[in-house]
């Protein structure tokens, strides 16, 4: 038996070597994916250009912003955001230093562009946190030059954990990964599968002894070991573009990799044995992985969030289950007692399709 | 023992019977044609009998083996050819001998050993590494059923093997079947070349699923017609086709290049009649008129003719 099975998956090896077409979706792919999500997928507000119309010529920057000009009268406020030149204007008043130096409160005024809500809002809450902390800094001055001490009932001290510079990427990473694995992995099977229905060398497979489960299983073996090198680019690469290192245990990712692995691959044997076009399986496989593991995965969007029917419909990509393990292991270095639940989900996951699958063949058979 | 004994093979898609009731035996180590029209059911029976169909009804033993429940066992004892010659054409001549020696578990000195014999059939020594996509379509053929009989099967079926390959090469792949029959390998092969099917020991005809001729290539052509045949040399083969129809001691009329064949209705017509009605009648030039043994191909065509009048009816 085991010998069946080697010979297919050395067949498949083979035939992969001369494939260029296949070897670029299977390692050029997810190297591309990775870099085009890992840079472009940012929620991370950096280098706000702002313009500064400061009547009172005394300014106070900071790192998260960057001074493109500086304007003198109210038209060119509306210039500035028009022409999208910068994303915000800071108004100083005519008499800001002497109303600080007086002790009189002052009124700064803070234009944002409002189209992209996500930014604006990120926007908003760091001038908060600039003024917030240069008011009291004002304060705690003020207050020492009288001989007191700022007395503040509660300081709110917030630490982030796992991901303690709130950085997207480390966020988005895992995702990334499983749904690079998913791809790759649904659509690779797949393919194989066809090309040999639409080439009509499965018959010669058909009529020699060979047992569908071994045939199967000679097909996903090297599809196996090519997910686990592309996992391991990922997270390479992960290392070394976004400085995420592996906290948990290295045998814990195998395994939940290992299960993901079959959850994606009997998807991809499910659609091989619909499909009886290479290009119908491809498009098929892309339907089914690319996009539930985009937007229903909680790669980028948060499920919890969600309306109850999406949230259901979430089951669909096992990239979902994955994820949460991933996170788990890679972020926060947890135990197997954190993602059990999700290594059963993507066993389930992958026994239905294949019973699916199975079911649709021996359809097919009498037909 | 037969090789293979079909009993009441039926198999229904729906409302169509693609294969409808047959039985037939195929001795051990015979080459046995298989005969039929396109989508006559030829097809649809083989994959039936190498456990790849499951039947309507009906069974058959193929090396002693049930189809209906042992249709594994089947499987390791027989080897199967289609038409498109069901290798990879990616991988290199020996790749595809190492992948279908090692589905069938060959290993070692076997192996060794079969993979010369596969090469020297095919003509390929020296060219093993050669990608087979590349190779003419009748070296392909020879290797695909080299590769198809790697493990040394008691039966093997050829469905439709030559189709699309020149002459010689058709002559040089009946050569290697008829070697495979030597060394005692059953041979149930597939065609509508009937000049193949002269090659057989046994032939059977199916037409619209129905088993309608069966017996050796001697037997079809002295059974199935009685009446004599006059083959027919003239000038205006079309016009003298129309004139004989007319008349009614003319049973079938079939055109074979300069030729008419006519089976007659009646035994004292003879070749003077022919000169009288077409010469003398009708001015049309007739060159030779003979009486001949039928052909396998007047066998066919008037058999078919008669089922297929016998189905409208």
């Amino acid at each position: 038996m085991f010998n069946r099975i080697f010979a297919i998956a050395k067949k498949e090896m083979r035939q992969l070597k001369r494939d260029t077409r296949m070897l670029f979706i299977v390692f050029f792919f997810p190297v591309v994916l990775l870099a085009i999500f890992g840079y472009a997928i940012n929620f991370d507000v950096h280098h706000i250009k702002i313009a500064v119309y400061d009547q009172d010529r005394s300014l106070i920057s900071s790192e998260y912003f960057d001074l493109v000009t500086y304007i003198d009268n109210d038209d060119q406020i509306k210039k500035m955001l028009d022409e999208k030149i910068v994303q915000a204007v800071v108004v100083f008043p005519k008499d800001m230093s002497r109303r600080l130096l007086s002790k009189q409160e002052v009124k700064i005024q803070f234009l944002v562009d409002g189209v992209d809500g996500t930014s604006a809002n990120v926007i908003q809450n760091y001038v908060n946190a600039a003024t917030y902390s240069y008011s009291i800094q004002l304060t705690k001055e003020y207050l020492a030059v009288t001989g007191k001490n700022l007395y503040v009932p509660i300081d709110l001290q917030p630490r982030f954990w796992f991901n303690p510079d709130l950085q997207s990427t480390r966020f988005l990473i895992p995702g990334l990964m499983g749904m690079i694995l998913i791809i790759t992995a649904v659509i690779s099977i797949s393919l194989s599968i066809v090309r040999e229905k639409e080439r009509g060398t499965i018959e010669q497979i058909n009529v020699s002894p060979l047992s569908s489960i071994e045939f199967i299983l000679g097909k996903t073996i090297p599809y196996i070991v090519i997910s686990l090198i592309n996992a391991t680019i990922v997270l390479l690469a992960g290392y070394i573009l976004f400085d995420i290192v592996i906290k948990g245990n290295m045998l814990l990712l195998l395994l939940g990799t290992f299960a993901f692995l079959f959850a994606a691959l009997s998807l991809g044997v499910f659609i091989s044995t619909i499909a009886d076009s290479q290009q119908v399986a491809f498009q098929a496989a892309n339907v089914t992985s690319l996009l539930p593991s985009l937007i229903l995965s909680g790669f980028i969007f948060p499920i919890e969030s969600m309306p109850i029917a999406i949230q259901v419909l979430t089951n669909i990509t096992p990239a979902k289950f994955y994820i949460v393990i991933l996170r788990a292991i890679l972020l926060r270095g947890a135990g197997i007692s954190a993602f059990w639940d999700q290594l059963i989900y993507l066993g389930i996951f992958g026994l239905v399709f294949i019973a699916l699958a199975t079911l649709v063949d021996k359809k097919s058979k009498n037909k | 023992m037969n090789a293979i004994e079909v009993k009441n093979l039926t198999k229904v898609f729906g409302k169509f019977t693609a294969v409808d009731n047959i039985n037939f035996d195929v001795k051990q180590g015979e080459i046995f044609g298989f005969l039929g029209a396109n989508g006559a059911g030829k097809s649809t029976t083989i994959r039936m009998l190498i456990g790849i169909l499951e039947p309507t009804s009906g069974d058959a033993l193929v090396s002693g083996y049930s189809i209906k429940n042992q249709s594994d066992l089947v499987k390791k004892n027989i080897g199967y050819m289609s038409q498109k010659f069901s290798l990879y054409n990616d991988l290199t001549v020996v790749e595809n001998i190492r992948f279908f020696a090692g589905i069938y578990g060959l290993d070692g000195k076997k192996y060794e050993e079969r993979k010369n014999w596969v090469l020297k059939v095919a003509d390929l020594e020296n060219m093993e590494n050669v990608i087979t996509g590349s190779l003419p379509g009748g070296i392909k053929q020879r290797l695909a059923l080299g590769t198809a009989v790697i493990h040394e099967p008691k039966i093997v079926f050829l469905d439709e093997p030559t189709s699309g390959v020149d002459p010689i090469s058709r002559r040089n792949f009946w050569d290697l079947i008829n070697e495979l029959s030597e060394g005692g390998t059953t041979v149930l092969v597939t065609t509508h070349y009937l000049d193949e099917a002269e090659f057989c020991n046994d032939i059977i005809l199916i037409n619209a699923g129905k088993l309608i001729a069966q017996g050796n290539s001697k037997e079809l052509k002295t059974n199935y017609i009685k009446n004599p045949i006059l083959e027919i040399e003239s000038d205006r083969i079309v016009d003298s086709m129309e004139i004989l129809e007319k008349e009614k001691w003319v049973g079938e009329t079939s055109i074979f290049g300069n030729y008419i064949h006519v089976i007659l209705n009646d035994n004292t017509i003879n070749e003077g009649h022919i000169y009288d009605l077409l010469r003398d009648k009708n001015g049309i030039s007739v060159k030779r008129v003979e009486k001949i043994t039928p052909t396998l191909e007047d066998v066919f065509i008037h058999l078919i003719e008669k089922d297929s009048k016998k189905n409208v009816q």
